[in-house]
């Protein structure tokens, strides 16, 4: 049974093109000298002839119309990539990779190296880790200005797009 | 009437402000997107609303369409999702293979043809029928590659699989194929023969 399949596998690849020049050179020897394969051959040539003849389905008459209707009622969209700045898409990245980053050396720097490799006590004493030097006063400050700039940025972008599209009306 | 410009050209244009000049893709265009929305979509009025959808859509997003690729190839991944996010809005019966209703619909098809009608039937209105009772995702594999003319590169990118997959997914479809075929329509086959 698997051989016919791979059979029917390397005649479906012939056929449609797929086979290296070494396989259909081979392909070749065997539909000359094997007659079960010959007969496969022609079997599978048939139905891929009959699947490259069948007919495709017909929409209505008014269909084109119908498109055309409707389409009249909208405009193109500007394409994604001009509204789109990257340069803030890699700011916002490149704060919360920077946070992340900070977070991780700090928690390593915690780490006491030099303890004893006993599993049942873990190197890191979570109580010992001082949250408020990460999160004072300082850091919150410098998080929510740079949200705001942020914030300031699109603001300013959705802005400009607002005026563009007046003036194009105008 | 066809202008027998290239794709592109006419896009083009359209993006130029010439919107009459999109109703030459539409034409061209119409009787694959509707075939293939008719393999996920058994009813043709509904088939016919989501085509023109997709027609829409194109137009739509006609700017982002960045020409790496066919425009028929970026058209078919729009086809692909639409219809996906179609069938799962109304949570249709996608006719799988092990869905009872594939074989119940299949035996209606068969048992209403008479002697006469059915000596009549070609090879080819068969395989059409056998196609229409596949599961939506082989039937699509079967019309992109053999009436679309998508390679199994393009299909990868239309359906979002590797081309390996593709090709899989191509030997199995034609493998339900044959079974459909010899589970409906062995006796029509045997006395066309």
């Amino acid at each position: 049974m698997d051989t016919q399949q791979n059979t029917e596998s390397r005649l479906w690849d012939y056929i449609d093109g797929l086979s290296s020049p070494q396989e259909q050179s081979a392909i070749e020897a065997m539909l000359s000298s094997n007659l079960e394969w010959k007969s496969k051959y022609h079997e599978l040539l048939e139905a891929h002839q009959l699947l490259k003849s069948t007919e495709l389905e017909e929409p209505s008459m008014r269909f084109t119309k119908n498109v055309m209707e409707e389409i009249a009622k909208y405009h193109i969209a500007p394409a994604a990539k001009s509204y789109i700045n990257k340069k803030i898409i890699w700011s916002i990245g490149g704060f919360f990779i920077t946070l992340i980053l900070a977070f991780t050396i700090y928690g390593i720097a915690q780490v006491d190296w030099s303890a004893p490799t006993d599993t049942s006590n873990l190197p890191i004493d979570i109580n010992k880790i001082d949250f408020s030097k990460i999160f004072n006063n300082t850091f919150v400050n410098v998080f929510m200005m740079l949200n705001v700039v942020l914030g300031l940025m699109l603001l300013d972008r959705y802005l400009a797009n607002q005026r563009k599209q007046i003036h194009k009306k105008a | 009437m066809s202008t027998g410009l290239h794709d592109n050209e006419i896009i083009s244009r359209v993006l130029q402000g010439e919107q009459n000049a999109y109703a030459e893709l539409v034409n061209r265009y119409q009787p694959y997107v509707f075939t293939l929305v008719l393999r996920f979509i058994k009813n043709r009025e509904e088939a016919e609303e989501v085509a023109q959808d997709i027609f829409i859509k194109a137009y739509r997003s006609l700017a982002d369409f960045r020409r790496e690729s066919k425009f028929s190839t970026w058209l078919y991944t729009i086809v692909n999702t639409t219809c996906i996010t179609f069938l799962r809005k109304k949570r249709l019966d996608t006719y799988s293979l092990d869905n009872e209703k594939v074989f119940e619909m299949a035996d209606n098809v068969d048992s209403g043809f008479s002697a006469n009608q059915v000596e009549q039937k070609s090879k080819l209105t068969m395989v059409t029928k056998a196609i229409s009772m596949l599961n939506p995702d082989d039937a699509e594999v079967i019309t992109l590659f053999y009436k679309a003319e998508q390679s199994l590169e393009e299909i990868g990118q239309i359906l979002g699989l590797e081309p390996n997959t593709v090709k899989v997914r191509l030997h199995r479809a034609r493998q339900r194929l044959k079974e459909k075929m010899e589970l409906h329509f062995a006796q029509e086959v045997r006395d066309l023969n």
